[in-house]
């Protein structure tokens, strides 16, 4: 039995079962915000709202040590002894409640750290035992755009479980032998008519998004507005050049490595960062290659549609989540920026 | 408003304004460069953001701007602390009747998507989306700030389009800062541990604060001195919250924008409201309301009138 019904009243004793072998991540409130939380029993879950974190923080946390350090003085005078030690992450986690474009966020992480080249010791200790239950969407927000980009309310790729939301519960699906797995924990009973039911919300949820953008397009006009610095004045101007974005942002994956600590002891971190901010290129010579915030926004826009695509087979790293646009203090909308360099002309420059 | 706006756009580089976002729930800002844009504006209550931030990067140019009053209160203290040419600034004010906050009207309403439109009557806010119309009591939905607004009217101005409003009166409840303080040390400490908890560290709070002026040497990413680390926890977010009230004493607003930009929903008006409370209490007077007051902090006076510094 592969699709079940699971009441919304019965999710809760499911993660109690899932939380006794793994930490399961789930969406809870916190005011305004809802943010992804170690499950515990009596945990009030938000199963509705899209959580304003992206799920990145549970494979890639927003700081991690590396290694820890210390020297100590050598009573006999020779060289301080120095010691460091790397501190590998152990995770076996359930990140539940992502939505596609959350979960298509992380196949941007894999591909980054994750591949033939590149294997980053700290983000595969955390990925490697990550599962995965996502819900499908019923209801794309105003802000959303995944179909634009790849994507898709029911995307299933990346997803271990879906549920797919019907009245008063869901239909769950199991996509993998490991999603098998954690289903066989749940209440549920058949599901019967109601999986066809639960599929058509989710496909009228699909036609209701808006019309494609032209990737390609985009790509072919980002050489052409590139060095435009009116174009991108324009663009950027209400831009508070924050990091809020690139924060909440399920691909954006660039970071800091800093030290923290005194001469004598300390941790390695690494934190995120942002092309928002100016210390983002600040080289140590004083120069700032992106010192305008309008180079810094072209790169963002340049990164997500026409750099990450170069290098990875036309894909777009942006997965239209819209947590950008919808938490933007300036309200400053990425899809218009997309639009602006698809519609840009330099025929009269 | 946008007939002055009309008529002035000719000796001016720009003039910073609203725009209707994605939704007629957001405003966005509008960046007014030519004639037709002036159609773009927008004055109600969605026209949150403080659009004085722009200023100090756009010196040396000729700006005007649309301000409510408490915008222009960022503005007049830019002013005074001769961080802007007023040669260079034109202001066109209004009186403003109270603006709405997303987060307030979200708890209120329920999550509102698509709204098509919205409009203040009298004492209501009527939301329109596919949905349905939903209305609320605008007191019950709108910026904490403006609850008692002393400065509905722009404190200065070129042009002032529209009646001149009167201001509310002081709030007879507690005020959030008031009740706060009724809570004991530990109680406080433990309330603030957990809201900068959930701190992301995008410093939406700083970029959108109109006053915070020192932009990309901002102590708080400073390597030499290194006051704050990068390490997200909630001891660190709360030293930074700390750097920034400093800075802001005696020069805070009251715009809110620091809590109303942060993506995490952390009261952050609180910490503010805390020094500014200080501040007007020692100093008796409120930051940028007179261009031309000296500035408390950067004033020396051998003898203090409010503080006791000896028996």
């Amino acid at each position: 039995m592969d699709t079940i019904f699971i009441q919304r009243t019965d999710i809760g004793r499911w993660l109690d079962r899932l939380a006794e072998e793994r930490t399961v991540f789930a969406p809870t409130r916190r005011d305004g915000a809802v943010v992804y939380r170690p499950y515990r029993t009596g945990f009030v879950l938000e199963l509705d709202a899209m959580p304003t974190t992206s799920p990145k923080e549970i494979v890639f946390p927003q700081n991690e040590t590396l290694l820890t350090y210390s020297r100590a003085g050598n009573a006999s005078g020779g060289a301080p002894k120095v010691e460091a030690r790397e501190t590998l992450p152990e995770q076996k986690a359930v990140i539940f409640g992502a939505r596609p474009c959350g979960v298509n966020g992380l196949g941007v992480f894999d591909q980054v750290f994750d591949n033939d080249k590149t294997r980053d010791a700290y983000y595969t200790a955390r990925r490697k035992d990550t599962r995965i239950i996502t819900f499908a969407c019923d209801r794309p927000r105003s802000t959303c755009f995944c179909t634009n980009v790849g994507g898709g309310p029911g995307d299933a790729a990346g997803s271990d479980v879906m549920l797919y939301p019907l009245g008063d519960g869901f239909v769950a699906e199991a996509v993998t032998t490991g999603g098998k797995a954690m289903l066989s924990l749940a209440t549920g009973a058949p599901a019967g008519d109601r999986e066809v039911a639960a599929k058509a919300l989710v496909e009228t949820a699909r036609e209701a998004m808006p019309e494609p953008l032209e990737l390609a397009r985009i790509r072919e006009n980002f050489d052409k507005c590139f060095n435009d610095m009116e174009f991108w004045e324009e663009q950027s101007g209400k831009c508070l050049s924050c990091g809020a974005c690139a924060y909440l942002c399920p691909s954006c994956h660039c970071f800091n490595i800093t030290d923290e600590g005194t001469e004598s002891e300390g941790k390695r971190l690494r934190s995120w960062d942002n092309c928002m901010s100016y210390t983002f290129t600040a080289e140590a010579s004083g120069h700032n290659p992106r010192a305008a915030k309008a180079m810094r926004l072209r790169n963002r826009v340049g990164h997500k549609f026409v750099y990450f695509p170069e290098t990875h087979e036309g894909e777009v790293a942006c997965r239209g989540c819209g947590r950008c646009i919808v938490s933007c203090p300036s309200s400053v909308d990425i899809r218009q920026i997309a639009k602006a360099i698809q519609e840009y002309c330099d025929d009269d420059k | 408003m946008k007939q002055s706006i009309r008529e002035a756009l000719p000796g001016l580089d720009l003039v910073l304004g609203w725009e209707q976002g994605w939704d007629a729930l957001h405003a966005t800002p509008l960046f007014i460069r030519k004639a037709e844009d002036v159609d773009r504006l927008i004055l109600g209550p969605t026209c949150v953001q403080s659009l004085a931030v722009q200023l100090p990067s756009l010196k040396g140019k000729k700006v005007g701007i649309v301000v409510k009053g408490c915008d222009s209160r960022a503005v007049v203290q830019l002013l005074r602390e001769r961080l802007l040419d007023r040669a260079e600034i034109i202001l066109f004010g209004f009186g403003c009747d109270g603006v709405v906050s997303l987060k307030r009207l979200t708890k209120v309403l329920g999550d509102l998507d698509s709204v098509t439109s919205v409009k203040k009557t009298d004492d209501r806010l009527v939301v329109e989306s596919p949905d349905g119309r939903r209305e609320a009591a605008f007191d019950d939905v709108c910026a904490p700030k403006c609850l008692d607004c002393a400065w509905p009217n722009a404190v200065e101005s070129d042009h002032f389009a529209g009646p001149r409003l009167e201001p509310r009166p002081p709030a007879e409840s507690k005020t959030a800062l008031e009740r706060f303080e009724e809570k004991s040390l530990d109680e406080r400490f433990a309330f603030w541990k957990r809201e900068m908890e959930r701190c992301i560290r995008c410093y939406a709070c700083r970029n959108a604060c109109p006053m915070c002026v020192c932009r990309d040497k901002c102590l708080a990413v400073s390597r030499n001195s290194k006051f704050v680390s990068q390490e997200a926890n909630p001891s660190e977010s709360f030293m930074f919250q700390l750097i920034h009230v400093m800075h802001l004493a005696g020069r805070c607003v009251s715009c809110g924008e620091c809590e109303r930009a942060c993506p995490m929903d952390i009261p952050l008006g609180l910490l503010r409201a805390q020094s500014t409370a200080v501040t007007e209490e020692l100093f008796h007077e409120q930051a940028g309301t007179d261009p031309e007051a000296p500035l408390p902090l950067l004033t020396f006076k051998t003898d203090e009138e409010t503080i006791e510094e000896r028996d």
